[in-house]
């Protein structure tokens, strides 16, 4: 399944926060989506998987989500949204319950998605216990578990640790090389922008418009921390928003 | 404290005092001392006991603790405690549980739904200072002055602060947890059950405690108007008769009613609340 946004236009009241976006995010590719505070991705990405209404334009879905999937627009959020008083499993299981599955598929799902993200061994674990980078593979396990056609991921790794965070890129690397998954990748961290998208979306700063999109034809398994190419793109995405950010930086919240 | 070289190898000078830097952190919080208020139970009956052996505090003032006990044990003894307790327990019971269960469902509307917090908020503010046991007269009339009028004092008492409690605590549950809920397409009815309830526990059992306390306090009120039996009539017998023994003896019951409620209260929190430490 693709989604394709076709001049998409919102603001809050009197102030503009995305002017006329065009994307396309196709099938088993990560688009990554990249610009100064304040540009309006979040609200991109709430506009995409329909928790905010868009003021203009809209947000379509091409072709049918994959055979199983519960939920084709799923997301993972920045602060991982775990529920505390439930367990890694148990937290899977929530989004899970309301879907009438056996409990063989139930567990079966489960199962597989702690698998794939090396949570097997906590499974009675409760949030609390847990680092934050496991926080977060616990939401990407429970995203997974619905089978999603999209996944949108708001800023997933700005909560953590630089240390965690390569841990944790690594992870989505391998978890896209065995299974390519579709998604939408927010961020202001160009290095995670270049090693993860197939696509980079620069927004200007608010109100949002689309600058430029950089297309990235490399595996992903390829671009490490010192390859040059990496490196000339990502500092080649950084002349493209330092203008921006700096003016971003100074400007008054409105 | 101007010698700031490097690496320490540089000769001080004789002179120069040196000290271990002084501890000034720690304090400030308090830990459970079990022992401790048993003991201040214990010497304060025991000082009281003495007192009243000695007459240092006059019988007719203060009857002593020993007096209390033999006072209950005669309760006990005639059969009649049994009957107060049943009575006393069964209302509080019923008006506890339905008070707590409307003042859940009133309190979950108001912290859901914009119509039933414009609505009922402000009734709700109006309503709750106001102390039930003035209303107790209309309540006679209304419920009659058998079961109904007491069970219907103490609902109402609940009932209040329950609402409040719940839709305080559904207020601050945090809105991240509900857009997840709703990014993954869950109902409306399993967003509240499964997270915006267990969310808001904390608030509601806190708001437990409190509505707990009240149900005795009001228990009693309503008891002390036309009732056969009761702990609340056995007080009111007691103090129209001077029997002060028996006086004391009733309020310590009372006591041992909060005590005990509290502690279920805990339990609960303990069981359900775990997760938060």
């Amino acid at each position: 399944m693709d989604l394709r946004v076709e001049g998409l236009s919102h603001r809050y009241d009197d102030l503009e926060v995305l002017r006329d976006i065009n994307l396309e995010i196709n099938a088993g590719e990560i688009v990554c989506v990249i610009g100064p505070s304040g540009c309006g991705k979040s609200t991109l990405l709430r506009l995409l998987g329909g928790l905010e209404q868009p003021s203009e334009g809209q947000v379509l879905q091409v072709g049918e989500p994959p055979a199983g999937s519960l939920n084709p627009l799923t997301y993972v959020f920045q602060d991982f949204a775990l529920l505390p008083w439930r367990s890694v499993e148990g937290n899977v299981s929530l989004v899970l319950e309301g879907h009438r599955l056996s409990a063989a598929e139930t567990e079966a799902r489960i199962a597989d998605v702690l698998e794939r993200t090396r949570l097997s061994d906590f499974r009675k674990a409760v949030p609390k216990q847990l680092s934050g980078g496991m926080k977060q593979r616990v939401a990407i396990a429970r995203a997974l578990s619905v089978n999603p056609a999209v996944l949108l991921m708001d800023e997933p790794l700005s909560a953590l640790d630089s240390q965690t965070r390569e841990l944790l890129m690594d992870d989505l690397i391998d978890l896209w090389e065995r299974e390519r998954f579709t998604s939408c990748y927010i961020t202001h961290n160009l290095a995670e922008a270049v090693r993860l998208g197939h696509k980079v979306v620069v927004l200007s700063r608010r109100p949002g418009i689309v600058r430029e999109v950089v297309e990235i034809d490399m595996p992903l398994k390829e671009r490490t921390l010192s390859n040059p190419v990496v490196a000339g793109i990502q500092q080649q995405l950084w002349d493209m928003m330092r203008e921006e950010a700096q003016a971003a930086d100074v400007e008054l919240a409105g | 404290m101007a010698d700031v070289t490097a690496g320490g190898t540089a000769p001080a000078a004789p002179q120069t005092e040196t000290r271990p830097v002084r501890f000034r952190g720690g304090g400030f919080l308090p830990k459970p001392r079990r022992a401790i208020g048993f003991l201040t139970f214990a010497v304060l009956l025991l000082a009281w006991e003495a007192g009243s052996r000695t007459g240092v505090i006059p019988a007719l003032v203060l009857p002593a603790p020993s007096e209390a006990w033999e006072a209950f044990m005669d309760l006990l003894n005639s059969g009649n405690l049994q009957k107060h307790l049943a009575a006393s327990l069964y209302r509080l019971f019923l008006g506890f549980t339905c008070g707590t269960i409307l003042g859940l469902i009133v309190g979950t509307a108001i912290g859901l739904n914009s119509y039933a917090r414009s609505a009922l908020a402000p009734l709700v503010s109006a309503i709750f200072p106001i102390p039930k046991i003035a209303l107790l007269p209309l309540f006679i009339i209304w419920f009659g002055i058998g079961e109904g009028s007491k069970v219907a004092t103490i609902l109402f008492g609940c009932f209040f602060p329950t609402v409040i409690a719940t839709y305080g605590g559904i207020d601050s549950v945090d809105r991240a947890l509900i857009r997840m809920g709703q990014s993954f397409g869950l109902s409306r009815w399993h967003i509240i059950r499964k997270i915006v309830l267990p969310a808001a526990l904390p608030a509601i059992l806190s708001g437990m405690r409190i509505s707990a306390s009240i149900s005795i306090i009001l228990l009693v009120a309503a008891e002390m108007i036309g009732a056969e039996y009761g702990i609340g009539a056995y007080v009111l017998l007691a103090g129209n008769l001077m029997s002060t023994d028996q006086l004391i003896a009733g309020v310590a019951m009372l006591s041992v009613f909060g005590l005990t409620v509290n502690y279920l209260i805990t339990l609960a929190e303990r069981r359900f609340l775990a997760w938060r430490n």
